[in-house]
């Protein structure tokens, strides 16, 4: 098998202030990969980089070989993303909102067509398909967004978060799905959660972030082992602490609310 | 191409959607155009020796029209970054200037709508242009004003990250914008302080060119305001691509 994520000490530093500190991984093709960290650890940045949405400060990334830096189009076609934060357009139907990812991603007319009725099917919102997405309960804009990310057959699907909020059968249903998909298509899944059963249940390999660095990597045994606990979850908090992160990252978030005042962004 | 396409068709997809957005922001304009026109038109033609002020705010409310559609359409990129909807279009492989030009352009067609329903309205109250040939100039003018403040509208709001700055641009450029333009008052005989004001102002270009166009002759005469829209469109085309470019998210 080959790496098809390498990401070798990157780094990202909003002025004085470093989110993510050095870090070096690789998830390997068709593999699970779950990026497990506390609130303000560096995940979302470090997914922002993967994508092509935050230039790193230093060190180097590759996507299905290509860095994002230089060849973003080429990283921006491997890869399909649920964002932390709804990114449907309220406004359109379910099946625009394919249409237009599909138009963006270049997918042919036919075959674009030909898929968004697939997928929708696949994601059962095929009946809902006319209805605009500001009709749609949470669960059902979930499954829409991960439809969208893989219209275009990306090797890999980035999942940040995917879970929040929703209710425990379609958690249930949306991982099953993930499982599918990956077992299926062999596409690879790079996946955060603060739901640790979640992680243990999904993911074949974990890497934990805290203050920008990566604690412990390794499968949910390996990081069991380590730590001499009985779940995943104890293991994460033998590895970060019980310390309440709500106001370490409300910190963070001030200071990047600075951060965007004076430099306007 | 395409991509360009449905960025443009989105744009007018969600505006015709929401119905009462249209005929909000026709709201304004229109008052302006039957309180002032009317109001103001006798006193106006006592002292300009029977001039009929329609003629001068008739265009005037129309560049109105344009120009707040046109800002807010580019403004709308804050709403798409706020509901997480810009990062979809951030991540396509999809050269942003595309982006950036089929957004503008989406902006650019509803504001010239708004126009020309405006167009229509002044007929109601009472306004007629002077010869019906020069139509097509007219709409040029329209378009050059939407696809201008669209572009800058787009500039802005590549700066800002919420609507917090939104009510600054809006009554420190926008308002301006509109009051120092020429839309509510002839341009001849000013005093000179105003007078030059008038003359930074872009819109002012728009208005007067859209007298040109509909009842000439122009004031600052039509080639200027030709050259001088089409190069600050040029202009604020550039500079919002880049900004855009360089949003982060």
């Amino acid at each position: 098998m080959s790496a098809i994520i390498e990401v070798e000490n990157l780094t990202k530093k909003f002025k004085d202030f470093t989110a993510v500190n050095g870090i070096t991984f690789s998830v390997e093709q068709s593999d699970i990969f779950a990026f497990l960290g506390p609130n303000g650890a560096g995940k979302t940045t470090t997914i922002k980089m993967l994508t092509t949405l935050l230039k790193p400060t230093s060190g180097t990334i590759k996507i299905n070989g290509f860095d994002p830096m230089i060849d973003k189009d080429a990283v921006r076609k491997s890869f399909g993303i649920v964002f932390q934060d709804p990114s449907l357009d309220d406004e359109l139907t379910a099946w625009e909102n394919m249409e237009f990812h599909g138009v963006l991603y270049h997918v042919p007319k036919e075959l674009r067509r030909k898929r968004i009725d697939e997928l929708l099917e696949i994601v059962e919102l095929n009946d809902r398909r006319n209805n605009l997405v500001k009709q749609f309960s949470g669960g059902m804009k979930r499954r829409l967004e991960i439809a969208r990310g893989l219209l275009h057959h990306p090797k890999v699907l980035f999942l940040d978060e995917p879970t929040i909020g929703l209710d425990p059968q379609t958690r249930n249903h949306l991982w099953q799905y993930v499982i599918d998909l990956n077992k299926e298509e062999g596409i690879t899944v790079f996946l955060t959660t603060h739901y640790m059963e979640e992680a243990e249940k999904v993911a074949r390999k974990i890497a934990i972030i805290d203050h920008g660095n990566i604690v412990a990597q390794g499968s949910a045994e390996v990081l069991r082992e380590q730590t001499k606990s009985d779940s995943l979850e104890n293991a994460f908090l033998a590895l970060t602490g019980k310390a309440i992160r709500d106001e370490d990252a409300s910190g963070i978030d001030a200071m990047r609310q600075r951060h965007r005042m004076w430099t306007k962004r | 191409m395409n991509v360009v396409y449905i960025l443009w068709l989105r744009q007018l997809k969600r505006t015709f959607r929401s119905k009462s957005r249209v005929i909000g922001s026709l709201g304004q304009p229109l008052l302006f155009l039957f309180a002032l026109g009317f109001g103001f038109g006798p006193i106006y033609a006592k002292a300009n020796a029977g001039a009929n002020y329609m003629d001068v705010i008739a265009p005037g409310v129309m560049a109105m029209g344009i120009l707040f559609t046109a800002v807010f359409s580019g403004i709308e990129i804050i709403w798409d970054r706020q509901f997480g909807f810009l990062k979809e279009t951030l991540v396509a492989p999809t050269s942003r200037m595309n982006i950036m030009i089929g957004r503008t352009l989406g902006g650019a067609t509803i504001a010239s709508i708004q126009g020309i329903i405006i167009f229509c309205f002044t007929f109601i109250a009472g306004f007629r242009p002077t010869s019906y040939m020069m139509l097509p100039v007219a709409l040029l003018i329209v378009f050059l004003i939407a696809v201008l403040f669209t572009a800058l509208g787009t500039a802005i709001a590549s700066v800002l990250s919420d609507f917090q700055g939104f009510q600054l641009v809006m009554n420190f450029l926008v308002m301006p914008l509109f009051f120092l333009s020429g839309a509510l008052f002839p341009l001849q005989n000013l005093p000179t302080v105003l007078a030059i004001i008038v003359r930074i102002d872009p819109l002012s270009y728009g208005v007067d060119g859209l007298r040109g166009a509909l009842i000439p002759p122009a004031h600052l005469g039509l080639p200027l305001d030709l050259t001088v829209l089409g190069a600050i469109t040029l202009l604020l085309l550039i500079i919002g691509s880049y900004l855009f470019s360089r949003i982060e998210a």
